[in-house]
């Protein structure tokens, strides 16, 4: 908090966050006024004498009641829910095991298998959908669910791995070695003693994990071509766009229905995700 | 009830030899404690008897048992750790149940077992809270009372009082007493706090570079200190040492150093007689210093120069010169004393500590 005269504190905390917050949320203002403006106002141009880019007098659902009704929409909201679900729970099982094995198991070159996952994470996924793609065309998998399910993970894996291994190093040592004096196997230990004392990191992986999947573009893009097969991201870019024409109400509609389950899912979670985010254990 | 046996125990490090040679014999019912500076290989030690940390050579037996490879689990131990170790997202209940509930206890023999050890603890109104909600001497009941519902054979403590205020360190420390005494468990308690080690302790083992220095009774070790890292360690304020030389002088042994010259009595000059003309390191409590009277023979006695007066109330701590050595004595409160004081220290002739100069053993 700026300490100091009033002038103080308006200049330098209030007006700034003001105008950033402005400027973060009118992508989304801009999305919602479109969404819900009529065809006969959203296509008049600039230089008309009524013309009112920010605000509309008549609000109408026409375009979300077409996207869902005239549009694939709904299936590709199903089809992105399935597949981040899916590559969520694959990722995150195999970075929980993994981060714990990295941080607590003392084993031969741990910790350049820990630095080599993480590379693997810096390769960009503009580059690695080529040999990707390869794969998928190989095991007939173009055009499914699984090329994304399985393909995901190749990201979101090391992201888990990583984020896992920092909260479980967070994590006293002393916590397990109590709990296998107890008469806890390492095993139970884990399960007992460390997963749960890891929810927040956990929560976090996943949601991070979820969230990424779900807005992810260029794999879906690449993989998918079947209007029935397309997540939301890659649906509404492609095929609300009909020819060379766009159809804006739709378009937004679909933009901002697609963003409710992220914002859906950070704002149910906040609380543990913030605190996996700074906090840690203390003993 | 058990009795541990050390033998030979090593732990090496790739580089580094964190424990040489331990051998200990800790009996039935025994509270033992470890105390040496910090890397001296105490700890090591207590976590190769814990089963969390591999031994490298020699063998720890529990009632005649080889343990060595005994996963902690099986080793029917208990242990409370420095930061208490609580499992956070457990009520207190679970947390003294967890070890029981591993062990298949039934649901009733947990429910007495924890309400025995919360009784004794006195922390039976906390049943229900999570250890966040805890004091930190709550915390550390908690800690003890999850190592005493298992009835364990050994109970292994890691500094268990350090994260204590003062205070509640030494309330605590008597409860541990209590709770020995109540209990009976054979123990082993690692601290690098010479009181709590003296307090505590049936038996002392002073450990230094991985090295045990010496094992013995509390007073024992305080009054035949077996070198001079032991006689420095324990005692609070610690032994004064300088070094002097030894003399035949008029048919005795004298000390003499730059403001020091002692005639040494018979016992401790047969003992030293081979030390003739020799440099050794002389060691002396500050407590076995007082401001010199008339009556007191001038040969006993040594010329100091007040630094620093200290009036703990209790007692007075001067801080003096002798010669070139800074040495501290604790006089009766009632001497009259101030800065800069020439004073003459009668030193007790039967209390004198004498140690060899190369190998620092004591004489």
């Amino acid at each position: 908090m700026i300490e100091g005269a009033r002038w103080r504190r308006w200049s330098f905390f209030y007006v700034p966050v003001t105008a950033f917050v402005i400027f973060l949320l009118f992508p989304f203002y801009w999305m919602l006024v479109t969404a819900i403006r009529p065809d006969r106002e959203l296509y008049k141009p600039w230089s008309s004498p009524l013309y009112q880019p920010f605000w509309t007098l008549h609000p109408t659902f026409q375009h979300v009641h077409d996207l869902l009704t005239q549009t694939l929409f709904s299936t590709w909201m199903l089809n992105t829910m399935i597949i981040s679900i899916a590559a969520t729970l694959i990722s995150l099982f195999c970075g929980l095991f993994a981060g714990y094995a990295l941080s607590r198991l003392k084993f031969p070159f741990a910790g350049s298998i820990g630095t080599g996952i993480f590379i693997t994470y810096l390769v960009p996924q503009t580059l690695l959908f080529i040999p990707l793609s390869d794969i998928i065309r190989n095991f007939h998998l173009g055009d499914t669910p699984w090329a994304l399910i399985l393909t995901y993970p190749t990201f979101l894996v090391p992201f888990c791995t990583w984020l896992l291994m920092g909260y479980f190093k967070s994590i006293p040592k002393e916590l397990e070695e109590c709990a296998r004096i107890d008469g806890a196997t390492r095993w139970k230990a884990m399960l007992f003693i460390v997963f749960p004392v890891a929810l927040p990191g956990i929560l976090s992986a996943g949601i991070f994990a979820f969230t990424l999947s779900w807005n992810e573009f260029i794999y879906a893009l690449v993989f998918l071509s079947s209007p029935t097969e397309k997540t939301v991201s890659v649906g509404v870019t492609s095929d609300l766009v009909r020819g060379d024409v766009f159809y804006w109400g739709q378009l937004m509609a679909g933009a901002l229905l697609g963003s409710i389950p992220v914002a859906f899912v950070y704002s149910f979670f906040v609380e543990h995700y913030v605190s996996g985010i700074t906090g840690s254990v203390k003993g | 009830m058990a009795r541990v046996v050390i033998r030979s125990l090593n732990k090496k490090y790739d580089e580094f030899h964190a424990v040489k040679d331990v051998n200990l014999d800790i009996r039935d019912q025994e509270f033992v404690v470890l105390v040496g500076p910090s890397g001296c290989g105490k700890t090591t030690t207590l976590r190769m008897v814990a089963g969390l940390e591999s031994i490298t050579s020699g063998h720890i037996l529990i009632d005649d048992t080889v343990v060595n490879e005994l996963p902690p689990m099986d080793r029917d131990i208990a242990m409370v750790f420095q930061n208490y170790a609580l499992y956070p997202h457990m009520s207190v209940y679970d947390n003294m149940a967890f070890g029981l509930k591993m062990r298949k206890f039934d649901r009733s023999q947990i429910g007495t077992r924890v309400q025995e050890a919360a009784e004794i603890l006195g922390i039976q109104d906390y049943l229900k809270r999570k250890p966040r909600q805890l004091s930190g001497g709550q915390r550390q009941r908690v800690a003890l009372g999850r190592a005493i519902v298992r009835h364990p054979r050994v109970f292994l403590f890691d500094e268990p009082l350090s994260n204590l205020d003062a205070k509640l360190r030494v309330q605590m420390r008597v409860e541990l007493k209590k709770l020995h005494v109540r209990l009976g468990t054979t123990a082993i308690y690692v601290t690098h706090d010479q009181v709590e080690a003296m307090t505590l302790g049936d038996r002392v083992v002073v450990m230094r570079d991985g090295w045990v220095q010496q094992v013995g009774e509390p007073l024992e070790l305080y009054n035949q200190p077996a070198n001079r890292f032991v006689a420095g360690f324990l005692g609070s304020p610690a032994m004064n040492f300088t070094t002097v030389r030894l003399s035949r002088e008029n048919g005795g042994l004298w000390a003499l150093a730059d403001g020091i010259r002692l005639k040494l009595p018979q016992t401790a000059a047969s003992r030293l007689a081979p030390y003739a003309d020799r440099e050794v390191s002389l060691g002396v409590r500050p407590e076995d210093m007082r401001v010199a009277g008339a009556a007191d023979p001038d040969d006993l006695a040594i010329d100091a120069l007040v630094e620093v007066v200290e009036r703990l109330g209790s007692e007075i701590l001067l801080d003096v010169t002798v010669g070139g050595t800074t040495m501290v004595a604790a006089v009766d409160p009632s001497v009259v004393a101030n800065m800069h004081d020439r004073l003459r220290l009668a030193l007790n002739p039967e209390r004198l500590h004498f140690f060899d100069s190369a190998t620092e053993a004591a004489i």
